[in-house]
């Protein structure tokens, strides 16, 4: 129990952990997936792992939208950029995601107008700026970010802007898990539902994982406690033979989610009949293309993208580790061919990541465990 | 682009445009305040938001802001990095 000092409140994480220790069944192995990225760091960050008895393995989820996002996709979004009429903006998380001859950056380097934005607002006035030229918006995100991507559109529509277009990568969280939940390769008990994608699409998507498969969910907070709270809301649960969707995170989430958002993405984009993922292949309905509406500001139409699929290199096992089939330090490349530094696979590239969280914070418990390997 | 920031809102500007200046990791900030003023949701100078994008995303009570802002400096380089962007932002 080392880390667990670090916490703000000590005395009641002891506590949660110790309740969760006494709930745990030594003859049991449970696996507990937490979805979202942001949980993934913050496991890492803290150490949770280490608070949690042996029999509780953290499965990391496919919630990093950086690191779900195919080859094929970032290459397409790297032809626009090189486009010389085009102003090219986009979160500095993609910048140096690899596609398969470099990343942004490098383009960057090479002569292409690319732009930083903090948020798609910002890439509404460089276009309002520079009327002759044409700006794109590289919209990556889960419904965390959508909706912010659907209001900007509404608005560029609303002024009449017509130099700004959109590419959009938008993806949906709930199909991917019911990809993982049909997927043999994996068995699961629990989940730890997205906390910041649940204030928009609110808690009653996830009571799926209970009604047709018969797993928990616990939509959690960020902070340490939050994540231990929750792990305790789903031993309790599985001690107590219940089945449901409970929300942890309350003081944030609502039930029904934001009614705002959902009504403003529901104008904007329409769901794709399938939409590739990294490591999980093609999952139907999971991902957001502008709607007939808006087709005016789609990137793919107005710059006829060709939707070509590329593998990942060889030695890349991003994939298995989205799908929680490896752990980060079980890739054959991890932390010698591909590190934070030099990434070969978007995993190590976002900061919520599974591999550069793991690189960054989780070398302590991984010498551990591979000590005892 | 995932972590949200709290920030409390010092002006609403427009509610047309539906503008906010807000005060986020120290800096003053424009933002969009639609998803959480319509219909009988209201913000007010003063109030916590979660800001994602530029966007408010939820209220949040004044508590609740202040441990999720200490939890985020806890994160270190990510919560950095987002700030430095959020100072580069200029939403009209």
């Amino acid at each position: 129990m080392k880390y667990v000092d670090e916490f703000r409140n000590a005395e009641i994480a002891r506590a949660v952990a110790a309740e969760i220790a006494a709930l745990t069944d030594p003859h049991r192995h449970y696996k507990i997936m937490e979805v979202c990225g942001g949980h993934t760091h913050t496991i890492y960050r803290h150490g949770i792992k280490d608070l949690l008895p042996d029999q509780i393995e953290l499965v990391h989820g496919p919630g990093c939208p950086v690191c779900v996002l195919p080859m094929g996709r970032v290459d397409e979004g790297i032809e626009i950029a090189e486009r010389p009429e085009v102003i090219f903006t986009c979160f500095g998380d993609m910048m140096r995601v690899p596609g398969s001859k470099g990343n942004l950056l490098e383009v960057k380097a090479q002569g292409a107008d690319i732009r930083m934005v903090y948020s798609p607002l910002d890439a509404l006035r460089i276009a309002r700026d520079n009327p002759d030229r044409e700006v794109v918006f590289y919209a990556i995100g889960f419904e965390t970010t959508a909706p912010s991507t659907a209001l900007t559109l509404q608005r560029a529509k609303k002024e009449g802007i017509e130099n700004i277009s959109v590419f959009c990568n938008h993806v949906t969280i709930v199909p991917p898990v019911r990809a993982l939940l049909d997927s043999p390769d994996l068995r699961l008990d629990a989940f730890i539902g997205p906390g910041h994608v649940s204030t928009v699409i609110g808690c009653r998507p996830y009571e799926f994982m209970p009604k047709d498969y018969g797993k928990p969910c616990v939509v959690a907070g960020f902070e340490p406690l939050d994540l231990l709270q929750s792990i305790l809301m789903l031993m309790r649960q599985l001690d107590e033979g219940r089945c449901e969707v409970e929300n942890q995170y309350g003081r944030v989430v609502l039930w029904e989610g934001n009614l705002q958002a959902l009504k403003s993405m529901a104008e904007v984009f329409e769901l794709r009949p399938y939409f590739e993922w990294r490591g999980l292949g093609f999952i139907a309905q999971s991902a957001l293309k502008i709607s007939p509406a808006y087709a005016a500001f789609d990137a793919e139409l107005r710059y006829s993208t060709p939707g070509v699929r590329v593998a990942d290199p060889k030695a890349c096992q991003c994939g298995e580790v989205l799908k929680g089939v490896l752990k980060p330090h079980e890739c054959r490349v991890f932390g010698t061919a591909c590190t934070p530094d030099h990434p070969l696979g978007a995993l190590m590239v976002s900061s919520e990541g599974a591999c550069a969280a793991y690189y960054n914070f989780g070398r302590k418990s991984f010498q551990k465990v591979g000590a005892r390997e | 682009m995932c972590l949200g920031i709290p920030g409390r809102i010092v002006e609403i500007l427009d509610e047309d445009l539906m503008l906010a200046k807000a005060e986020v990791g120290g800096v003053r900030r424009n933002i969009n305040i639609g998803l959480v003023h319509y219909a009988d949701e209201r913000v007010e100078a003063g109030d916590w938001v979660l800001i994602h994008v530029g966007f408010a995303m939820s209220k949040l009570n004044e508590a609740e802001a202040h441990s999720t802002l200490q939890a985020l400096e806890e994160i270190g380089e990510a919560y950095e990095q987002e700030l430095e962007e959020l100072r580069t932002s200029q939403i009209e």
